[in-house]
């Protein structure tokens, strides 16, 4: 199995404080790689540092064998990472459909397109993938409402097929089932574990250790900036740092 | 089976063509039919429908757009001063030079947005119109304002043959003058193109990404869109637009001043486009048609005027209304204008297309009919 | 030397204009989050106060001229002279310091009512609708006071005693030659008092902290359980009264007429985003920056130079801050970049 994303040495402070520090990650294509961490331990960060949206300090985020330091986060998006927000970053004006058209059309036209003559309604073949990615997350129904009027679960679900609409090569999940109900926790991972027969690389951000365990093949656990632990989910179990720094804090809730 | 329904572009344009060609039929009984109101409602219309491909679908608010009008303007007397009074040549460089401009105004404003960018285009057209008026004078001839002159060597004209009898030549498209009617139904043609251009555009996926940027740009950018030449592009369409707006605004009356640039002009098609509906395909238009036809009837009205259309009220009455009213009439045209605005923004902050969309949506539900579709709006 | 000196004298009255119509718009900007195109407005209904505080003053009777003799003339003498004589003259004279009085119940009134019935609404609404209604409300000021008083300047004097020069020059041992007029000193000296006032008021009392500790972080004061809105409508007031004041001085030095708002505000938004939005000392910076080097544009010398600069000095100077340094030059970083 080869490499797909390759962190190294990977630096972040903000004034005085490292929120990321000398983080080494190498992600497997093809594998669930799950981050865990408690609050506050700089998950957020390292994926902002993936997908452009922060500098790094020092180090490098190699992607298929591509520096992706100082890339525009739409150059670093048509590699084939692509990140799914934890706070939905969806367009409330527009219909469920449209939103996935706009990454499918990202898909296919690139960073910037002039085509002002084409027809929308003649798009067939991105129809077809946009409904396809809603009937995937379970929205097809819904398809002509405004994203603004669906609930905050469905939003996630939103911009999970908005993600996956663009057959990424690495998809950076965060928390992806944050505030959501148990019975829709559960579908969402038989998705996940849909996806995941269809080859594409993950990268999840998650608290509900129910949704790691049961997708993840290797997992990090990430406390102040650092890697404590790195390994299959088994070896992380057993692993007492992992206990005292995290597992152990949130079997106490 | 041939679609019948509003989201046909053919029907569209069909009934869109219709209702500016017979303009002249049906806005007689408002007392709006005379060529120089005609031609105001098509020049504005393009302007505006331009403005809103902007600010409409990319939610950029530009204070600026004045200067591409001035810029058509002049561009087009010129094009009549040296070449010919034939109207093609004059709209094709204005639409050039205008786009030429907005290339460049657009590529240092873009580099912010918000408030920010509204400012950097006050800026850029406040810069163009003291220009106008002092440097440029050997170009805009400053406060007079750019006139054509007997003098004036219209290159491919004489080479033509065509010698100028008496007085100042018309302008004219290869022989018909553009002058009543005949102007009207140019800039109605014109009117139509540019509508139909912009059409295609808001249902084309170049649209739908424009609207997603208004929507939400930041998301944009991790979806894989580099919105910077979508914004450019489409501020140059809207500029080229305007160009072709004050081309049109010289071919009806040529000459250009340097009033037309001002910021208080590009305040008027924002205000137009606002009040009709922002981000609609007709809205548009129709903020242009009720500004400029309340502007017409309105400044004209006077307190004599007043008398007689109150005068079915009893005496006292009539004079409480005329007493009241008279300050919204005539000079006092803007307050109207002012108060009519803020009521907009205030209630009705989609606009009287809003209001429209509304209304039938209520109608259809006492109809017991289903509101059917959704995405294309008009 | 000299000609330096009275440019910096030139630009620092219209600087301090600019200052205080810019530290209203600013204030109103950063704490309430309304961008005010009516603000140009407020400072025109200001010098009208002066100018109506002149009318009022100045109501006369019809009465017999006795200079002229070989026929029966009539003149109009104001009340105030008929009761008072002298004392009723030198009244009249003092007409716009007078309204200063007048103008601060009347704006701050103005600015109340406009906040309770307009502004507060807006406060949800977008930048782009916020910058459409007042613009809307803008137009309306002006045409209501071009109704009222028409459409042609009207000449608002100073006192009599403060009507000449000043010998700058002299005191300052150059040139006898150097003079300047009085009331501009007065103007600078009276926007200054102004602006310390401002900032005296927002660092040293516990209203004006809260309005501060707001600027910066308007979730985190709304949270505190303090009365945020009523603080809101005071903000509002005081930026009111500065723009008013700011009109009812300058009306001296230009005769008010009923667009003199539009032609500030613009002006004054250029200042408000050059300093940085939401930051007064920005504002006020900025206002006396652009003012001065309006000045030195339009000197002779430099317009050889550079044809045409004079006009258009502030807007390039905007259009190079803004591309430098984004935020203006004291802004701070996510305000207004939605």
């Amino acid at each position: 199995m080869s490499i797909i994303l390759d962190i190294n040495g990977v630096n972040k402070t903000f004034g005085g404080l490292h929120a990321l520090s000398d983080i080494q990650l190498k992600v497997e294509e093809g594998t669930t790689h799950a981050i865990i961490g408690p609050n506050g331990a700089g998950k957020s960060t390292l994926l902002n540092c993936c997908i452009g949206r922060l500098i790094p300090d020092d180090g490098t985020v190699t992607f298929n064998g591509h520096n992706m330091i100082g890339m525009q986060p739409y150059d670093i998006n048509h590699a084939g990472m692509v990140r799914v927000f934890q706070t939905p970053e969806i367009f409330p004006e527009l219909t469920l459909l449209q939103n996935v058209m706009i990454p499918a059309l990202a898909k296919r036209d690139g960073t910037f397109k002039f085509n002002p003559f084409n027809c929308m309604r003649k798009e067939k073949v991105l129809h077809e993938g946009a409904m396809e990615a809603l009937a995937d997350v379970g929205l097809e129904k819904f398809y002509d409402q405004h994203a603004g009027s669906i609930s905050r679960g469905d939003k996630r679900r939103l911009e999970l097929a908005m993600g996956l609409v663009q057959e990424p090569s690495l998809l950076l999940l965060d928390e992806p089932t944050a505030g959501m109900a148990r019975h829709d926790t559960n579908q969402t991972i038989d998705l996940l574990k849909k996806i995941k027969e269809r080859g594409m690389t993950k990268i999840i951000i998650e608290h509900d250790m129910h949704v790691v365990f049961s997708l993840a093949d290797r997992i990090s656990v990430l406390a102040q900036g650092r890697i404590i632990a790195s390994g299959t989910p088994d070896e992380i179990r057993e692993d007492p740092k992992v206990k005292e720094a995290y597992l152990g804090e949130s079997e106490d809730e | 089976m041939m679609n019948l329904s509003l989201k046909n572009n053919m029907v569209v344009m069909l009934i869109f063509s219709a209702v500016v060609l017979t303009a002249p039929l049906w806005l007689d009984p408002i007392g709006a039919n005379y060529p120089d109101l005609l031609q105001k409602f098509a020049i504005f219309g393009i302007f505006a429908i331009g403005y809103n491909i902007l600010f409409g679908l990319t939610g950029y608010l530009s204070f600026g757009h004045a200067t591409f009008l001035g810029v058509g303007s002049y561009t087009a007397v010129w094009s009549f001063k040296l070449f010919t009074m034939n109207v093609v040549p004059a709209i094709i460089f204005a639409i050039i030079i205008a786009g030429v401009f907005a290339l460049a105004i657009g590529y240092i404003s873009l580099r912010r947005s918000g408030i920010y960018f509204s400012i950097l285009t006050l800026a850029f057209a406040q810069m163009s119109y003291s220009l106008a008026y002092s440097v440029l004078t050997p170009i805009t001839n400053g406060e007079t304002g750019l006139q054509l002159t007997i003098q004036d060597p219209r290159y491919l004209d004489a080479m033509a043959g065509v010698a100028v009898k008496e007085g100042l030549p018309s302008t004219n498209l290869f022989g018909q003058l553009m002058s009543g009617y005949s102007g009207f139904y140019f800039c109605a043609v014109m009117l139509i193109i540019g509508f139909y251009i912009s059409l295609k555009i808001f249902r084309s996926p170049y649209g739908l990404k424009l609207i997603a940027i208004k929507s939400n740009q930041n998301r944009m950018n991790y979806t894989g869109f580099n919105t910077r030449p979508y914004l450019l592009s489409a501020f140059v369409i809207s500029g080229m637009y305007a160009g072709l707006a004050g081309a049109l605004m010289a071919v009806t009356d040529p000459l250009a001043g340097a009033e037309r640039m001002q910021w208080t002009a590009s305040g008027e098609v924002v205000l137009m486009t606002i009040l009709g509906g922002v981000g609609t395909l007709v809205g548009p238009l129709l903020g242009v048609g009720i500004i400029k036809y309340f502007e017409n009837i309105f400044s004209a009205l006077n307190e004599s005027a007043l008398h007689e259309v109150f005068n079915f009220l009893p005496q006292a009455l009539e004079n409480t209304v005329v007493a009241v009213t008279h300050h919204f009439v005539g000079e006092g045209w803007h307050l109207t204008l002012g108060a009519l605005f803020m009521l907009v923004v205030i209630f009705l902050p989609g606009g009287v297309m809003e209001g429209v969309t509304n209304l039938i949506e209520f109608i259809k539900k006492k109809l017991g009919m289903s509101g059917d579709e959704s995405g294309d709006t008009l | 030397m000299d000609a330096i000196l009275i440019q910096i004298l030139n630009g620092l009255d219209k600087g301090g204009a600019y200052a205080l119509i810019a530290l209203g718009l600013t204030l109103t900007f950063g704490t309430l989050g309304v961008v005010n195109f009516a603000h140009g407005a407020l400072f025109m209904l200001g010098a009208f106060c002066a100018v109506s505080m002149q009318q009022l003053l100045t109501i006369s009777k019809k009465v017999k001229d006795e200079s002229i003799t070989f026929f029966d003339a009539y003149k109009e003498q104001p009340y105030l002279e008929i009761w008072w004589g002298d004392a009723g003259t030198v009244i009249i004279d003092y007409a716009v310091p007078i309204s200063i009085l007048f103008a601060i119940p009347v704006m701050l009134l103005v600015g109340v009512v406009m906040e309770r019935g307009l502004i507060k609404h807006f406060y949800k609404r977008t930048h782009a609708e916020q910058i459409l209604v007042t613009f809307g409300l803008a137009i309306v000021i002006q045409e209501i006071i071009r109704t009222f008083y028409g459409a042609n300047p009207i000449p608002t004097p100073a006192p009599d005693i403060v009507s000449g020069s000043a010998a700058v020059g002299a005191a300052l041992g150059l040139s006898d030659a150097l003079v300047y007029p009085w009331w501009r000193l007065i103007y600078l000296a009276f926007s200054a008092v102004i602006i310390f006032g401002v900032f005296a008021f927002l660092k040293y009392t516990t209203f004006g902290m809260v309005v501060r500790a707001g600027m910066s972080d308007r979730e985190t004061v709304s949270l505190l359980g303090i009365n945020v809105e009523r603080r809101f409508t005071i903000v509002f007031g005081i930026a009111t009264i500065v723009a008013g004041l700011a009109g009812v001085m300058y009306a001296p030095i230009l005769p008010p007429d009923y667009h003199m708002g539009m032609d500030f505000l613009v002006l004054s938004f250029v200042v408000v985003v050059v300093g940085g939005m939401g930051s007064l000392e920005g504002a006020v910076a900025a206002g006396f920056l652009l003012g001065i080097l309006q000045s030195f544009a339009s000197m002779n010398e430099v317009k050889t130079i550079l044809p045409g600069i004079d006009q258009i000095i502030i807007y390039l100077v905007a259009v190079v801050v803004l591309l430098v340094r984004p935020r203006g030059l004291m802004g701070r970083e996510g305000v207004m970049e939605d």
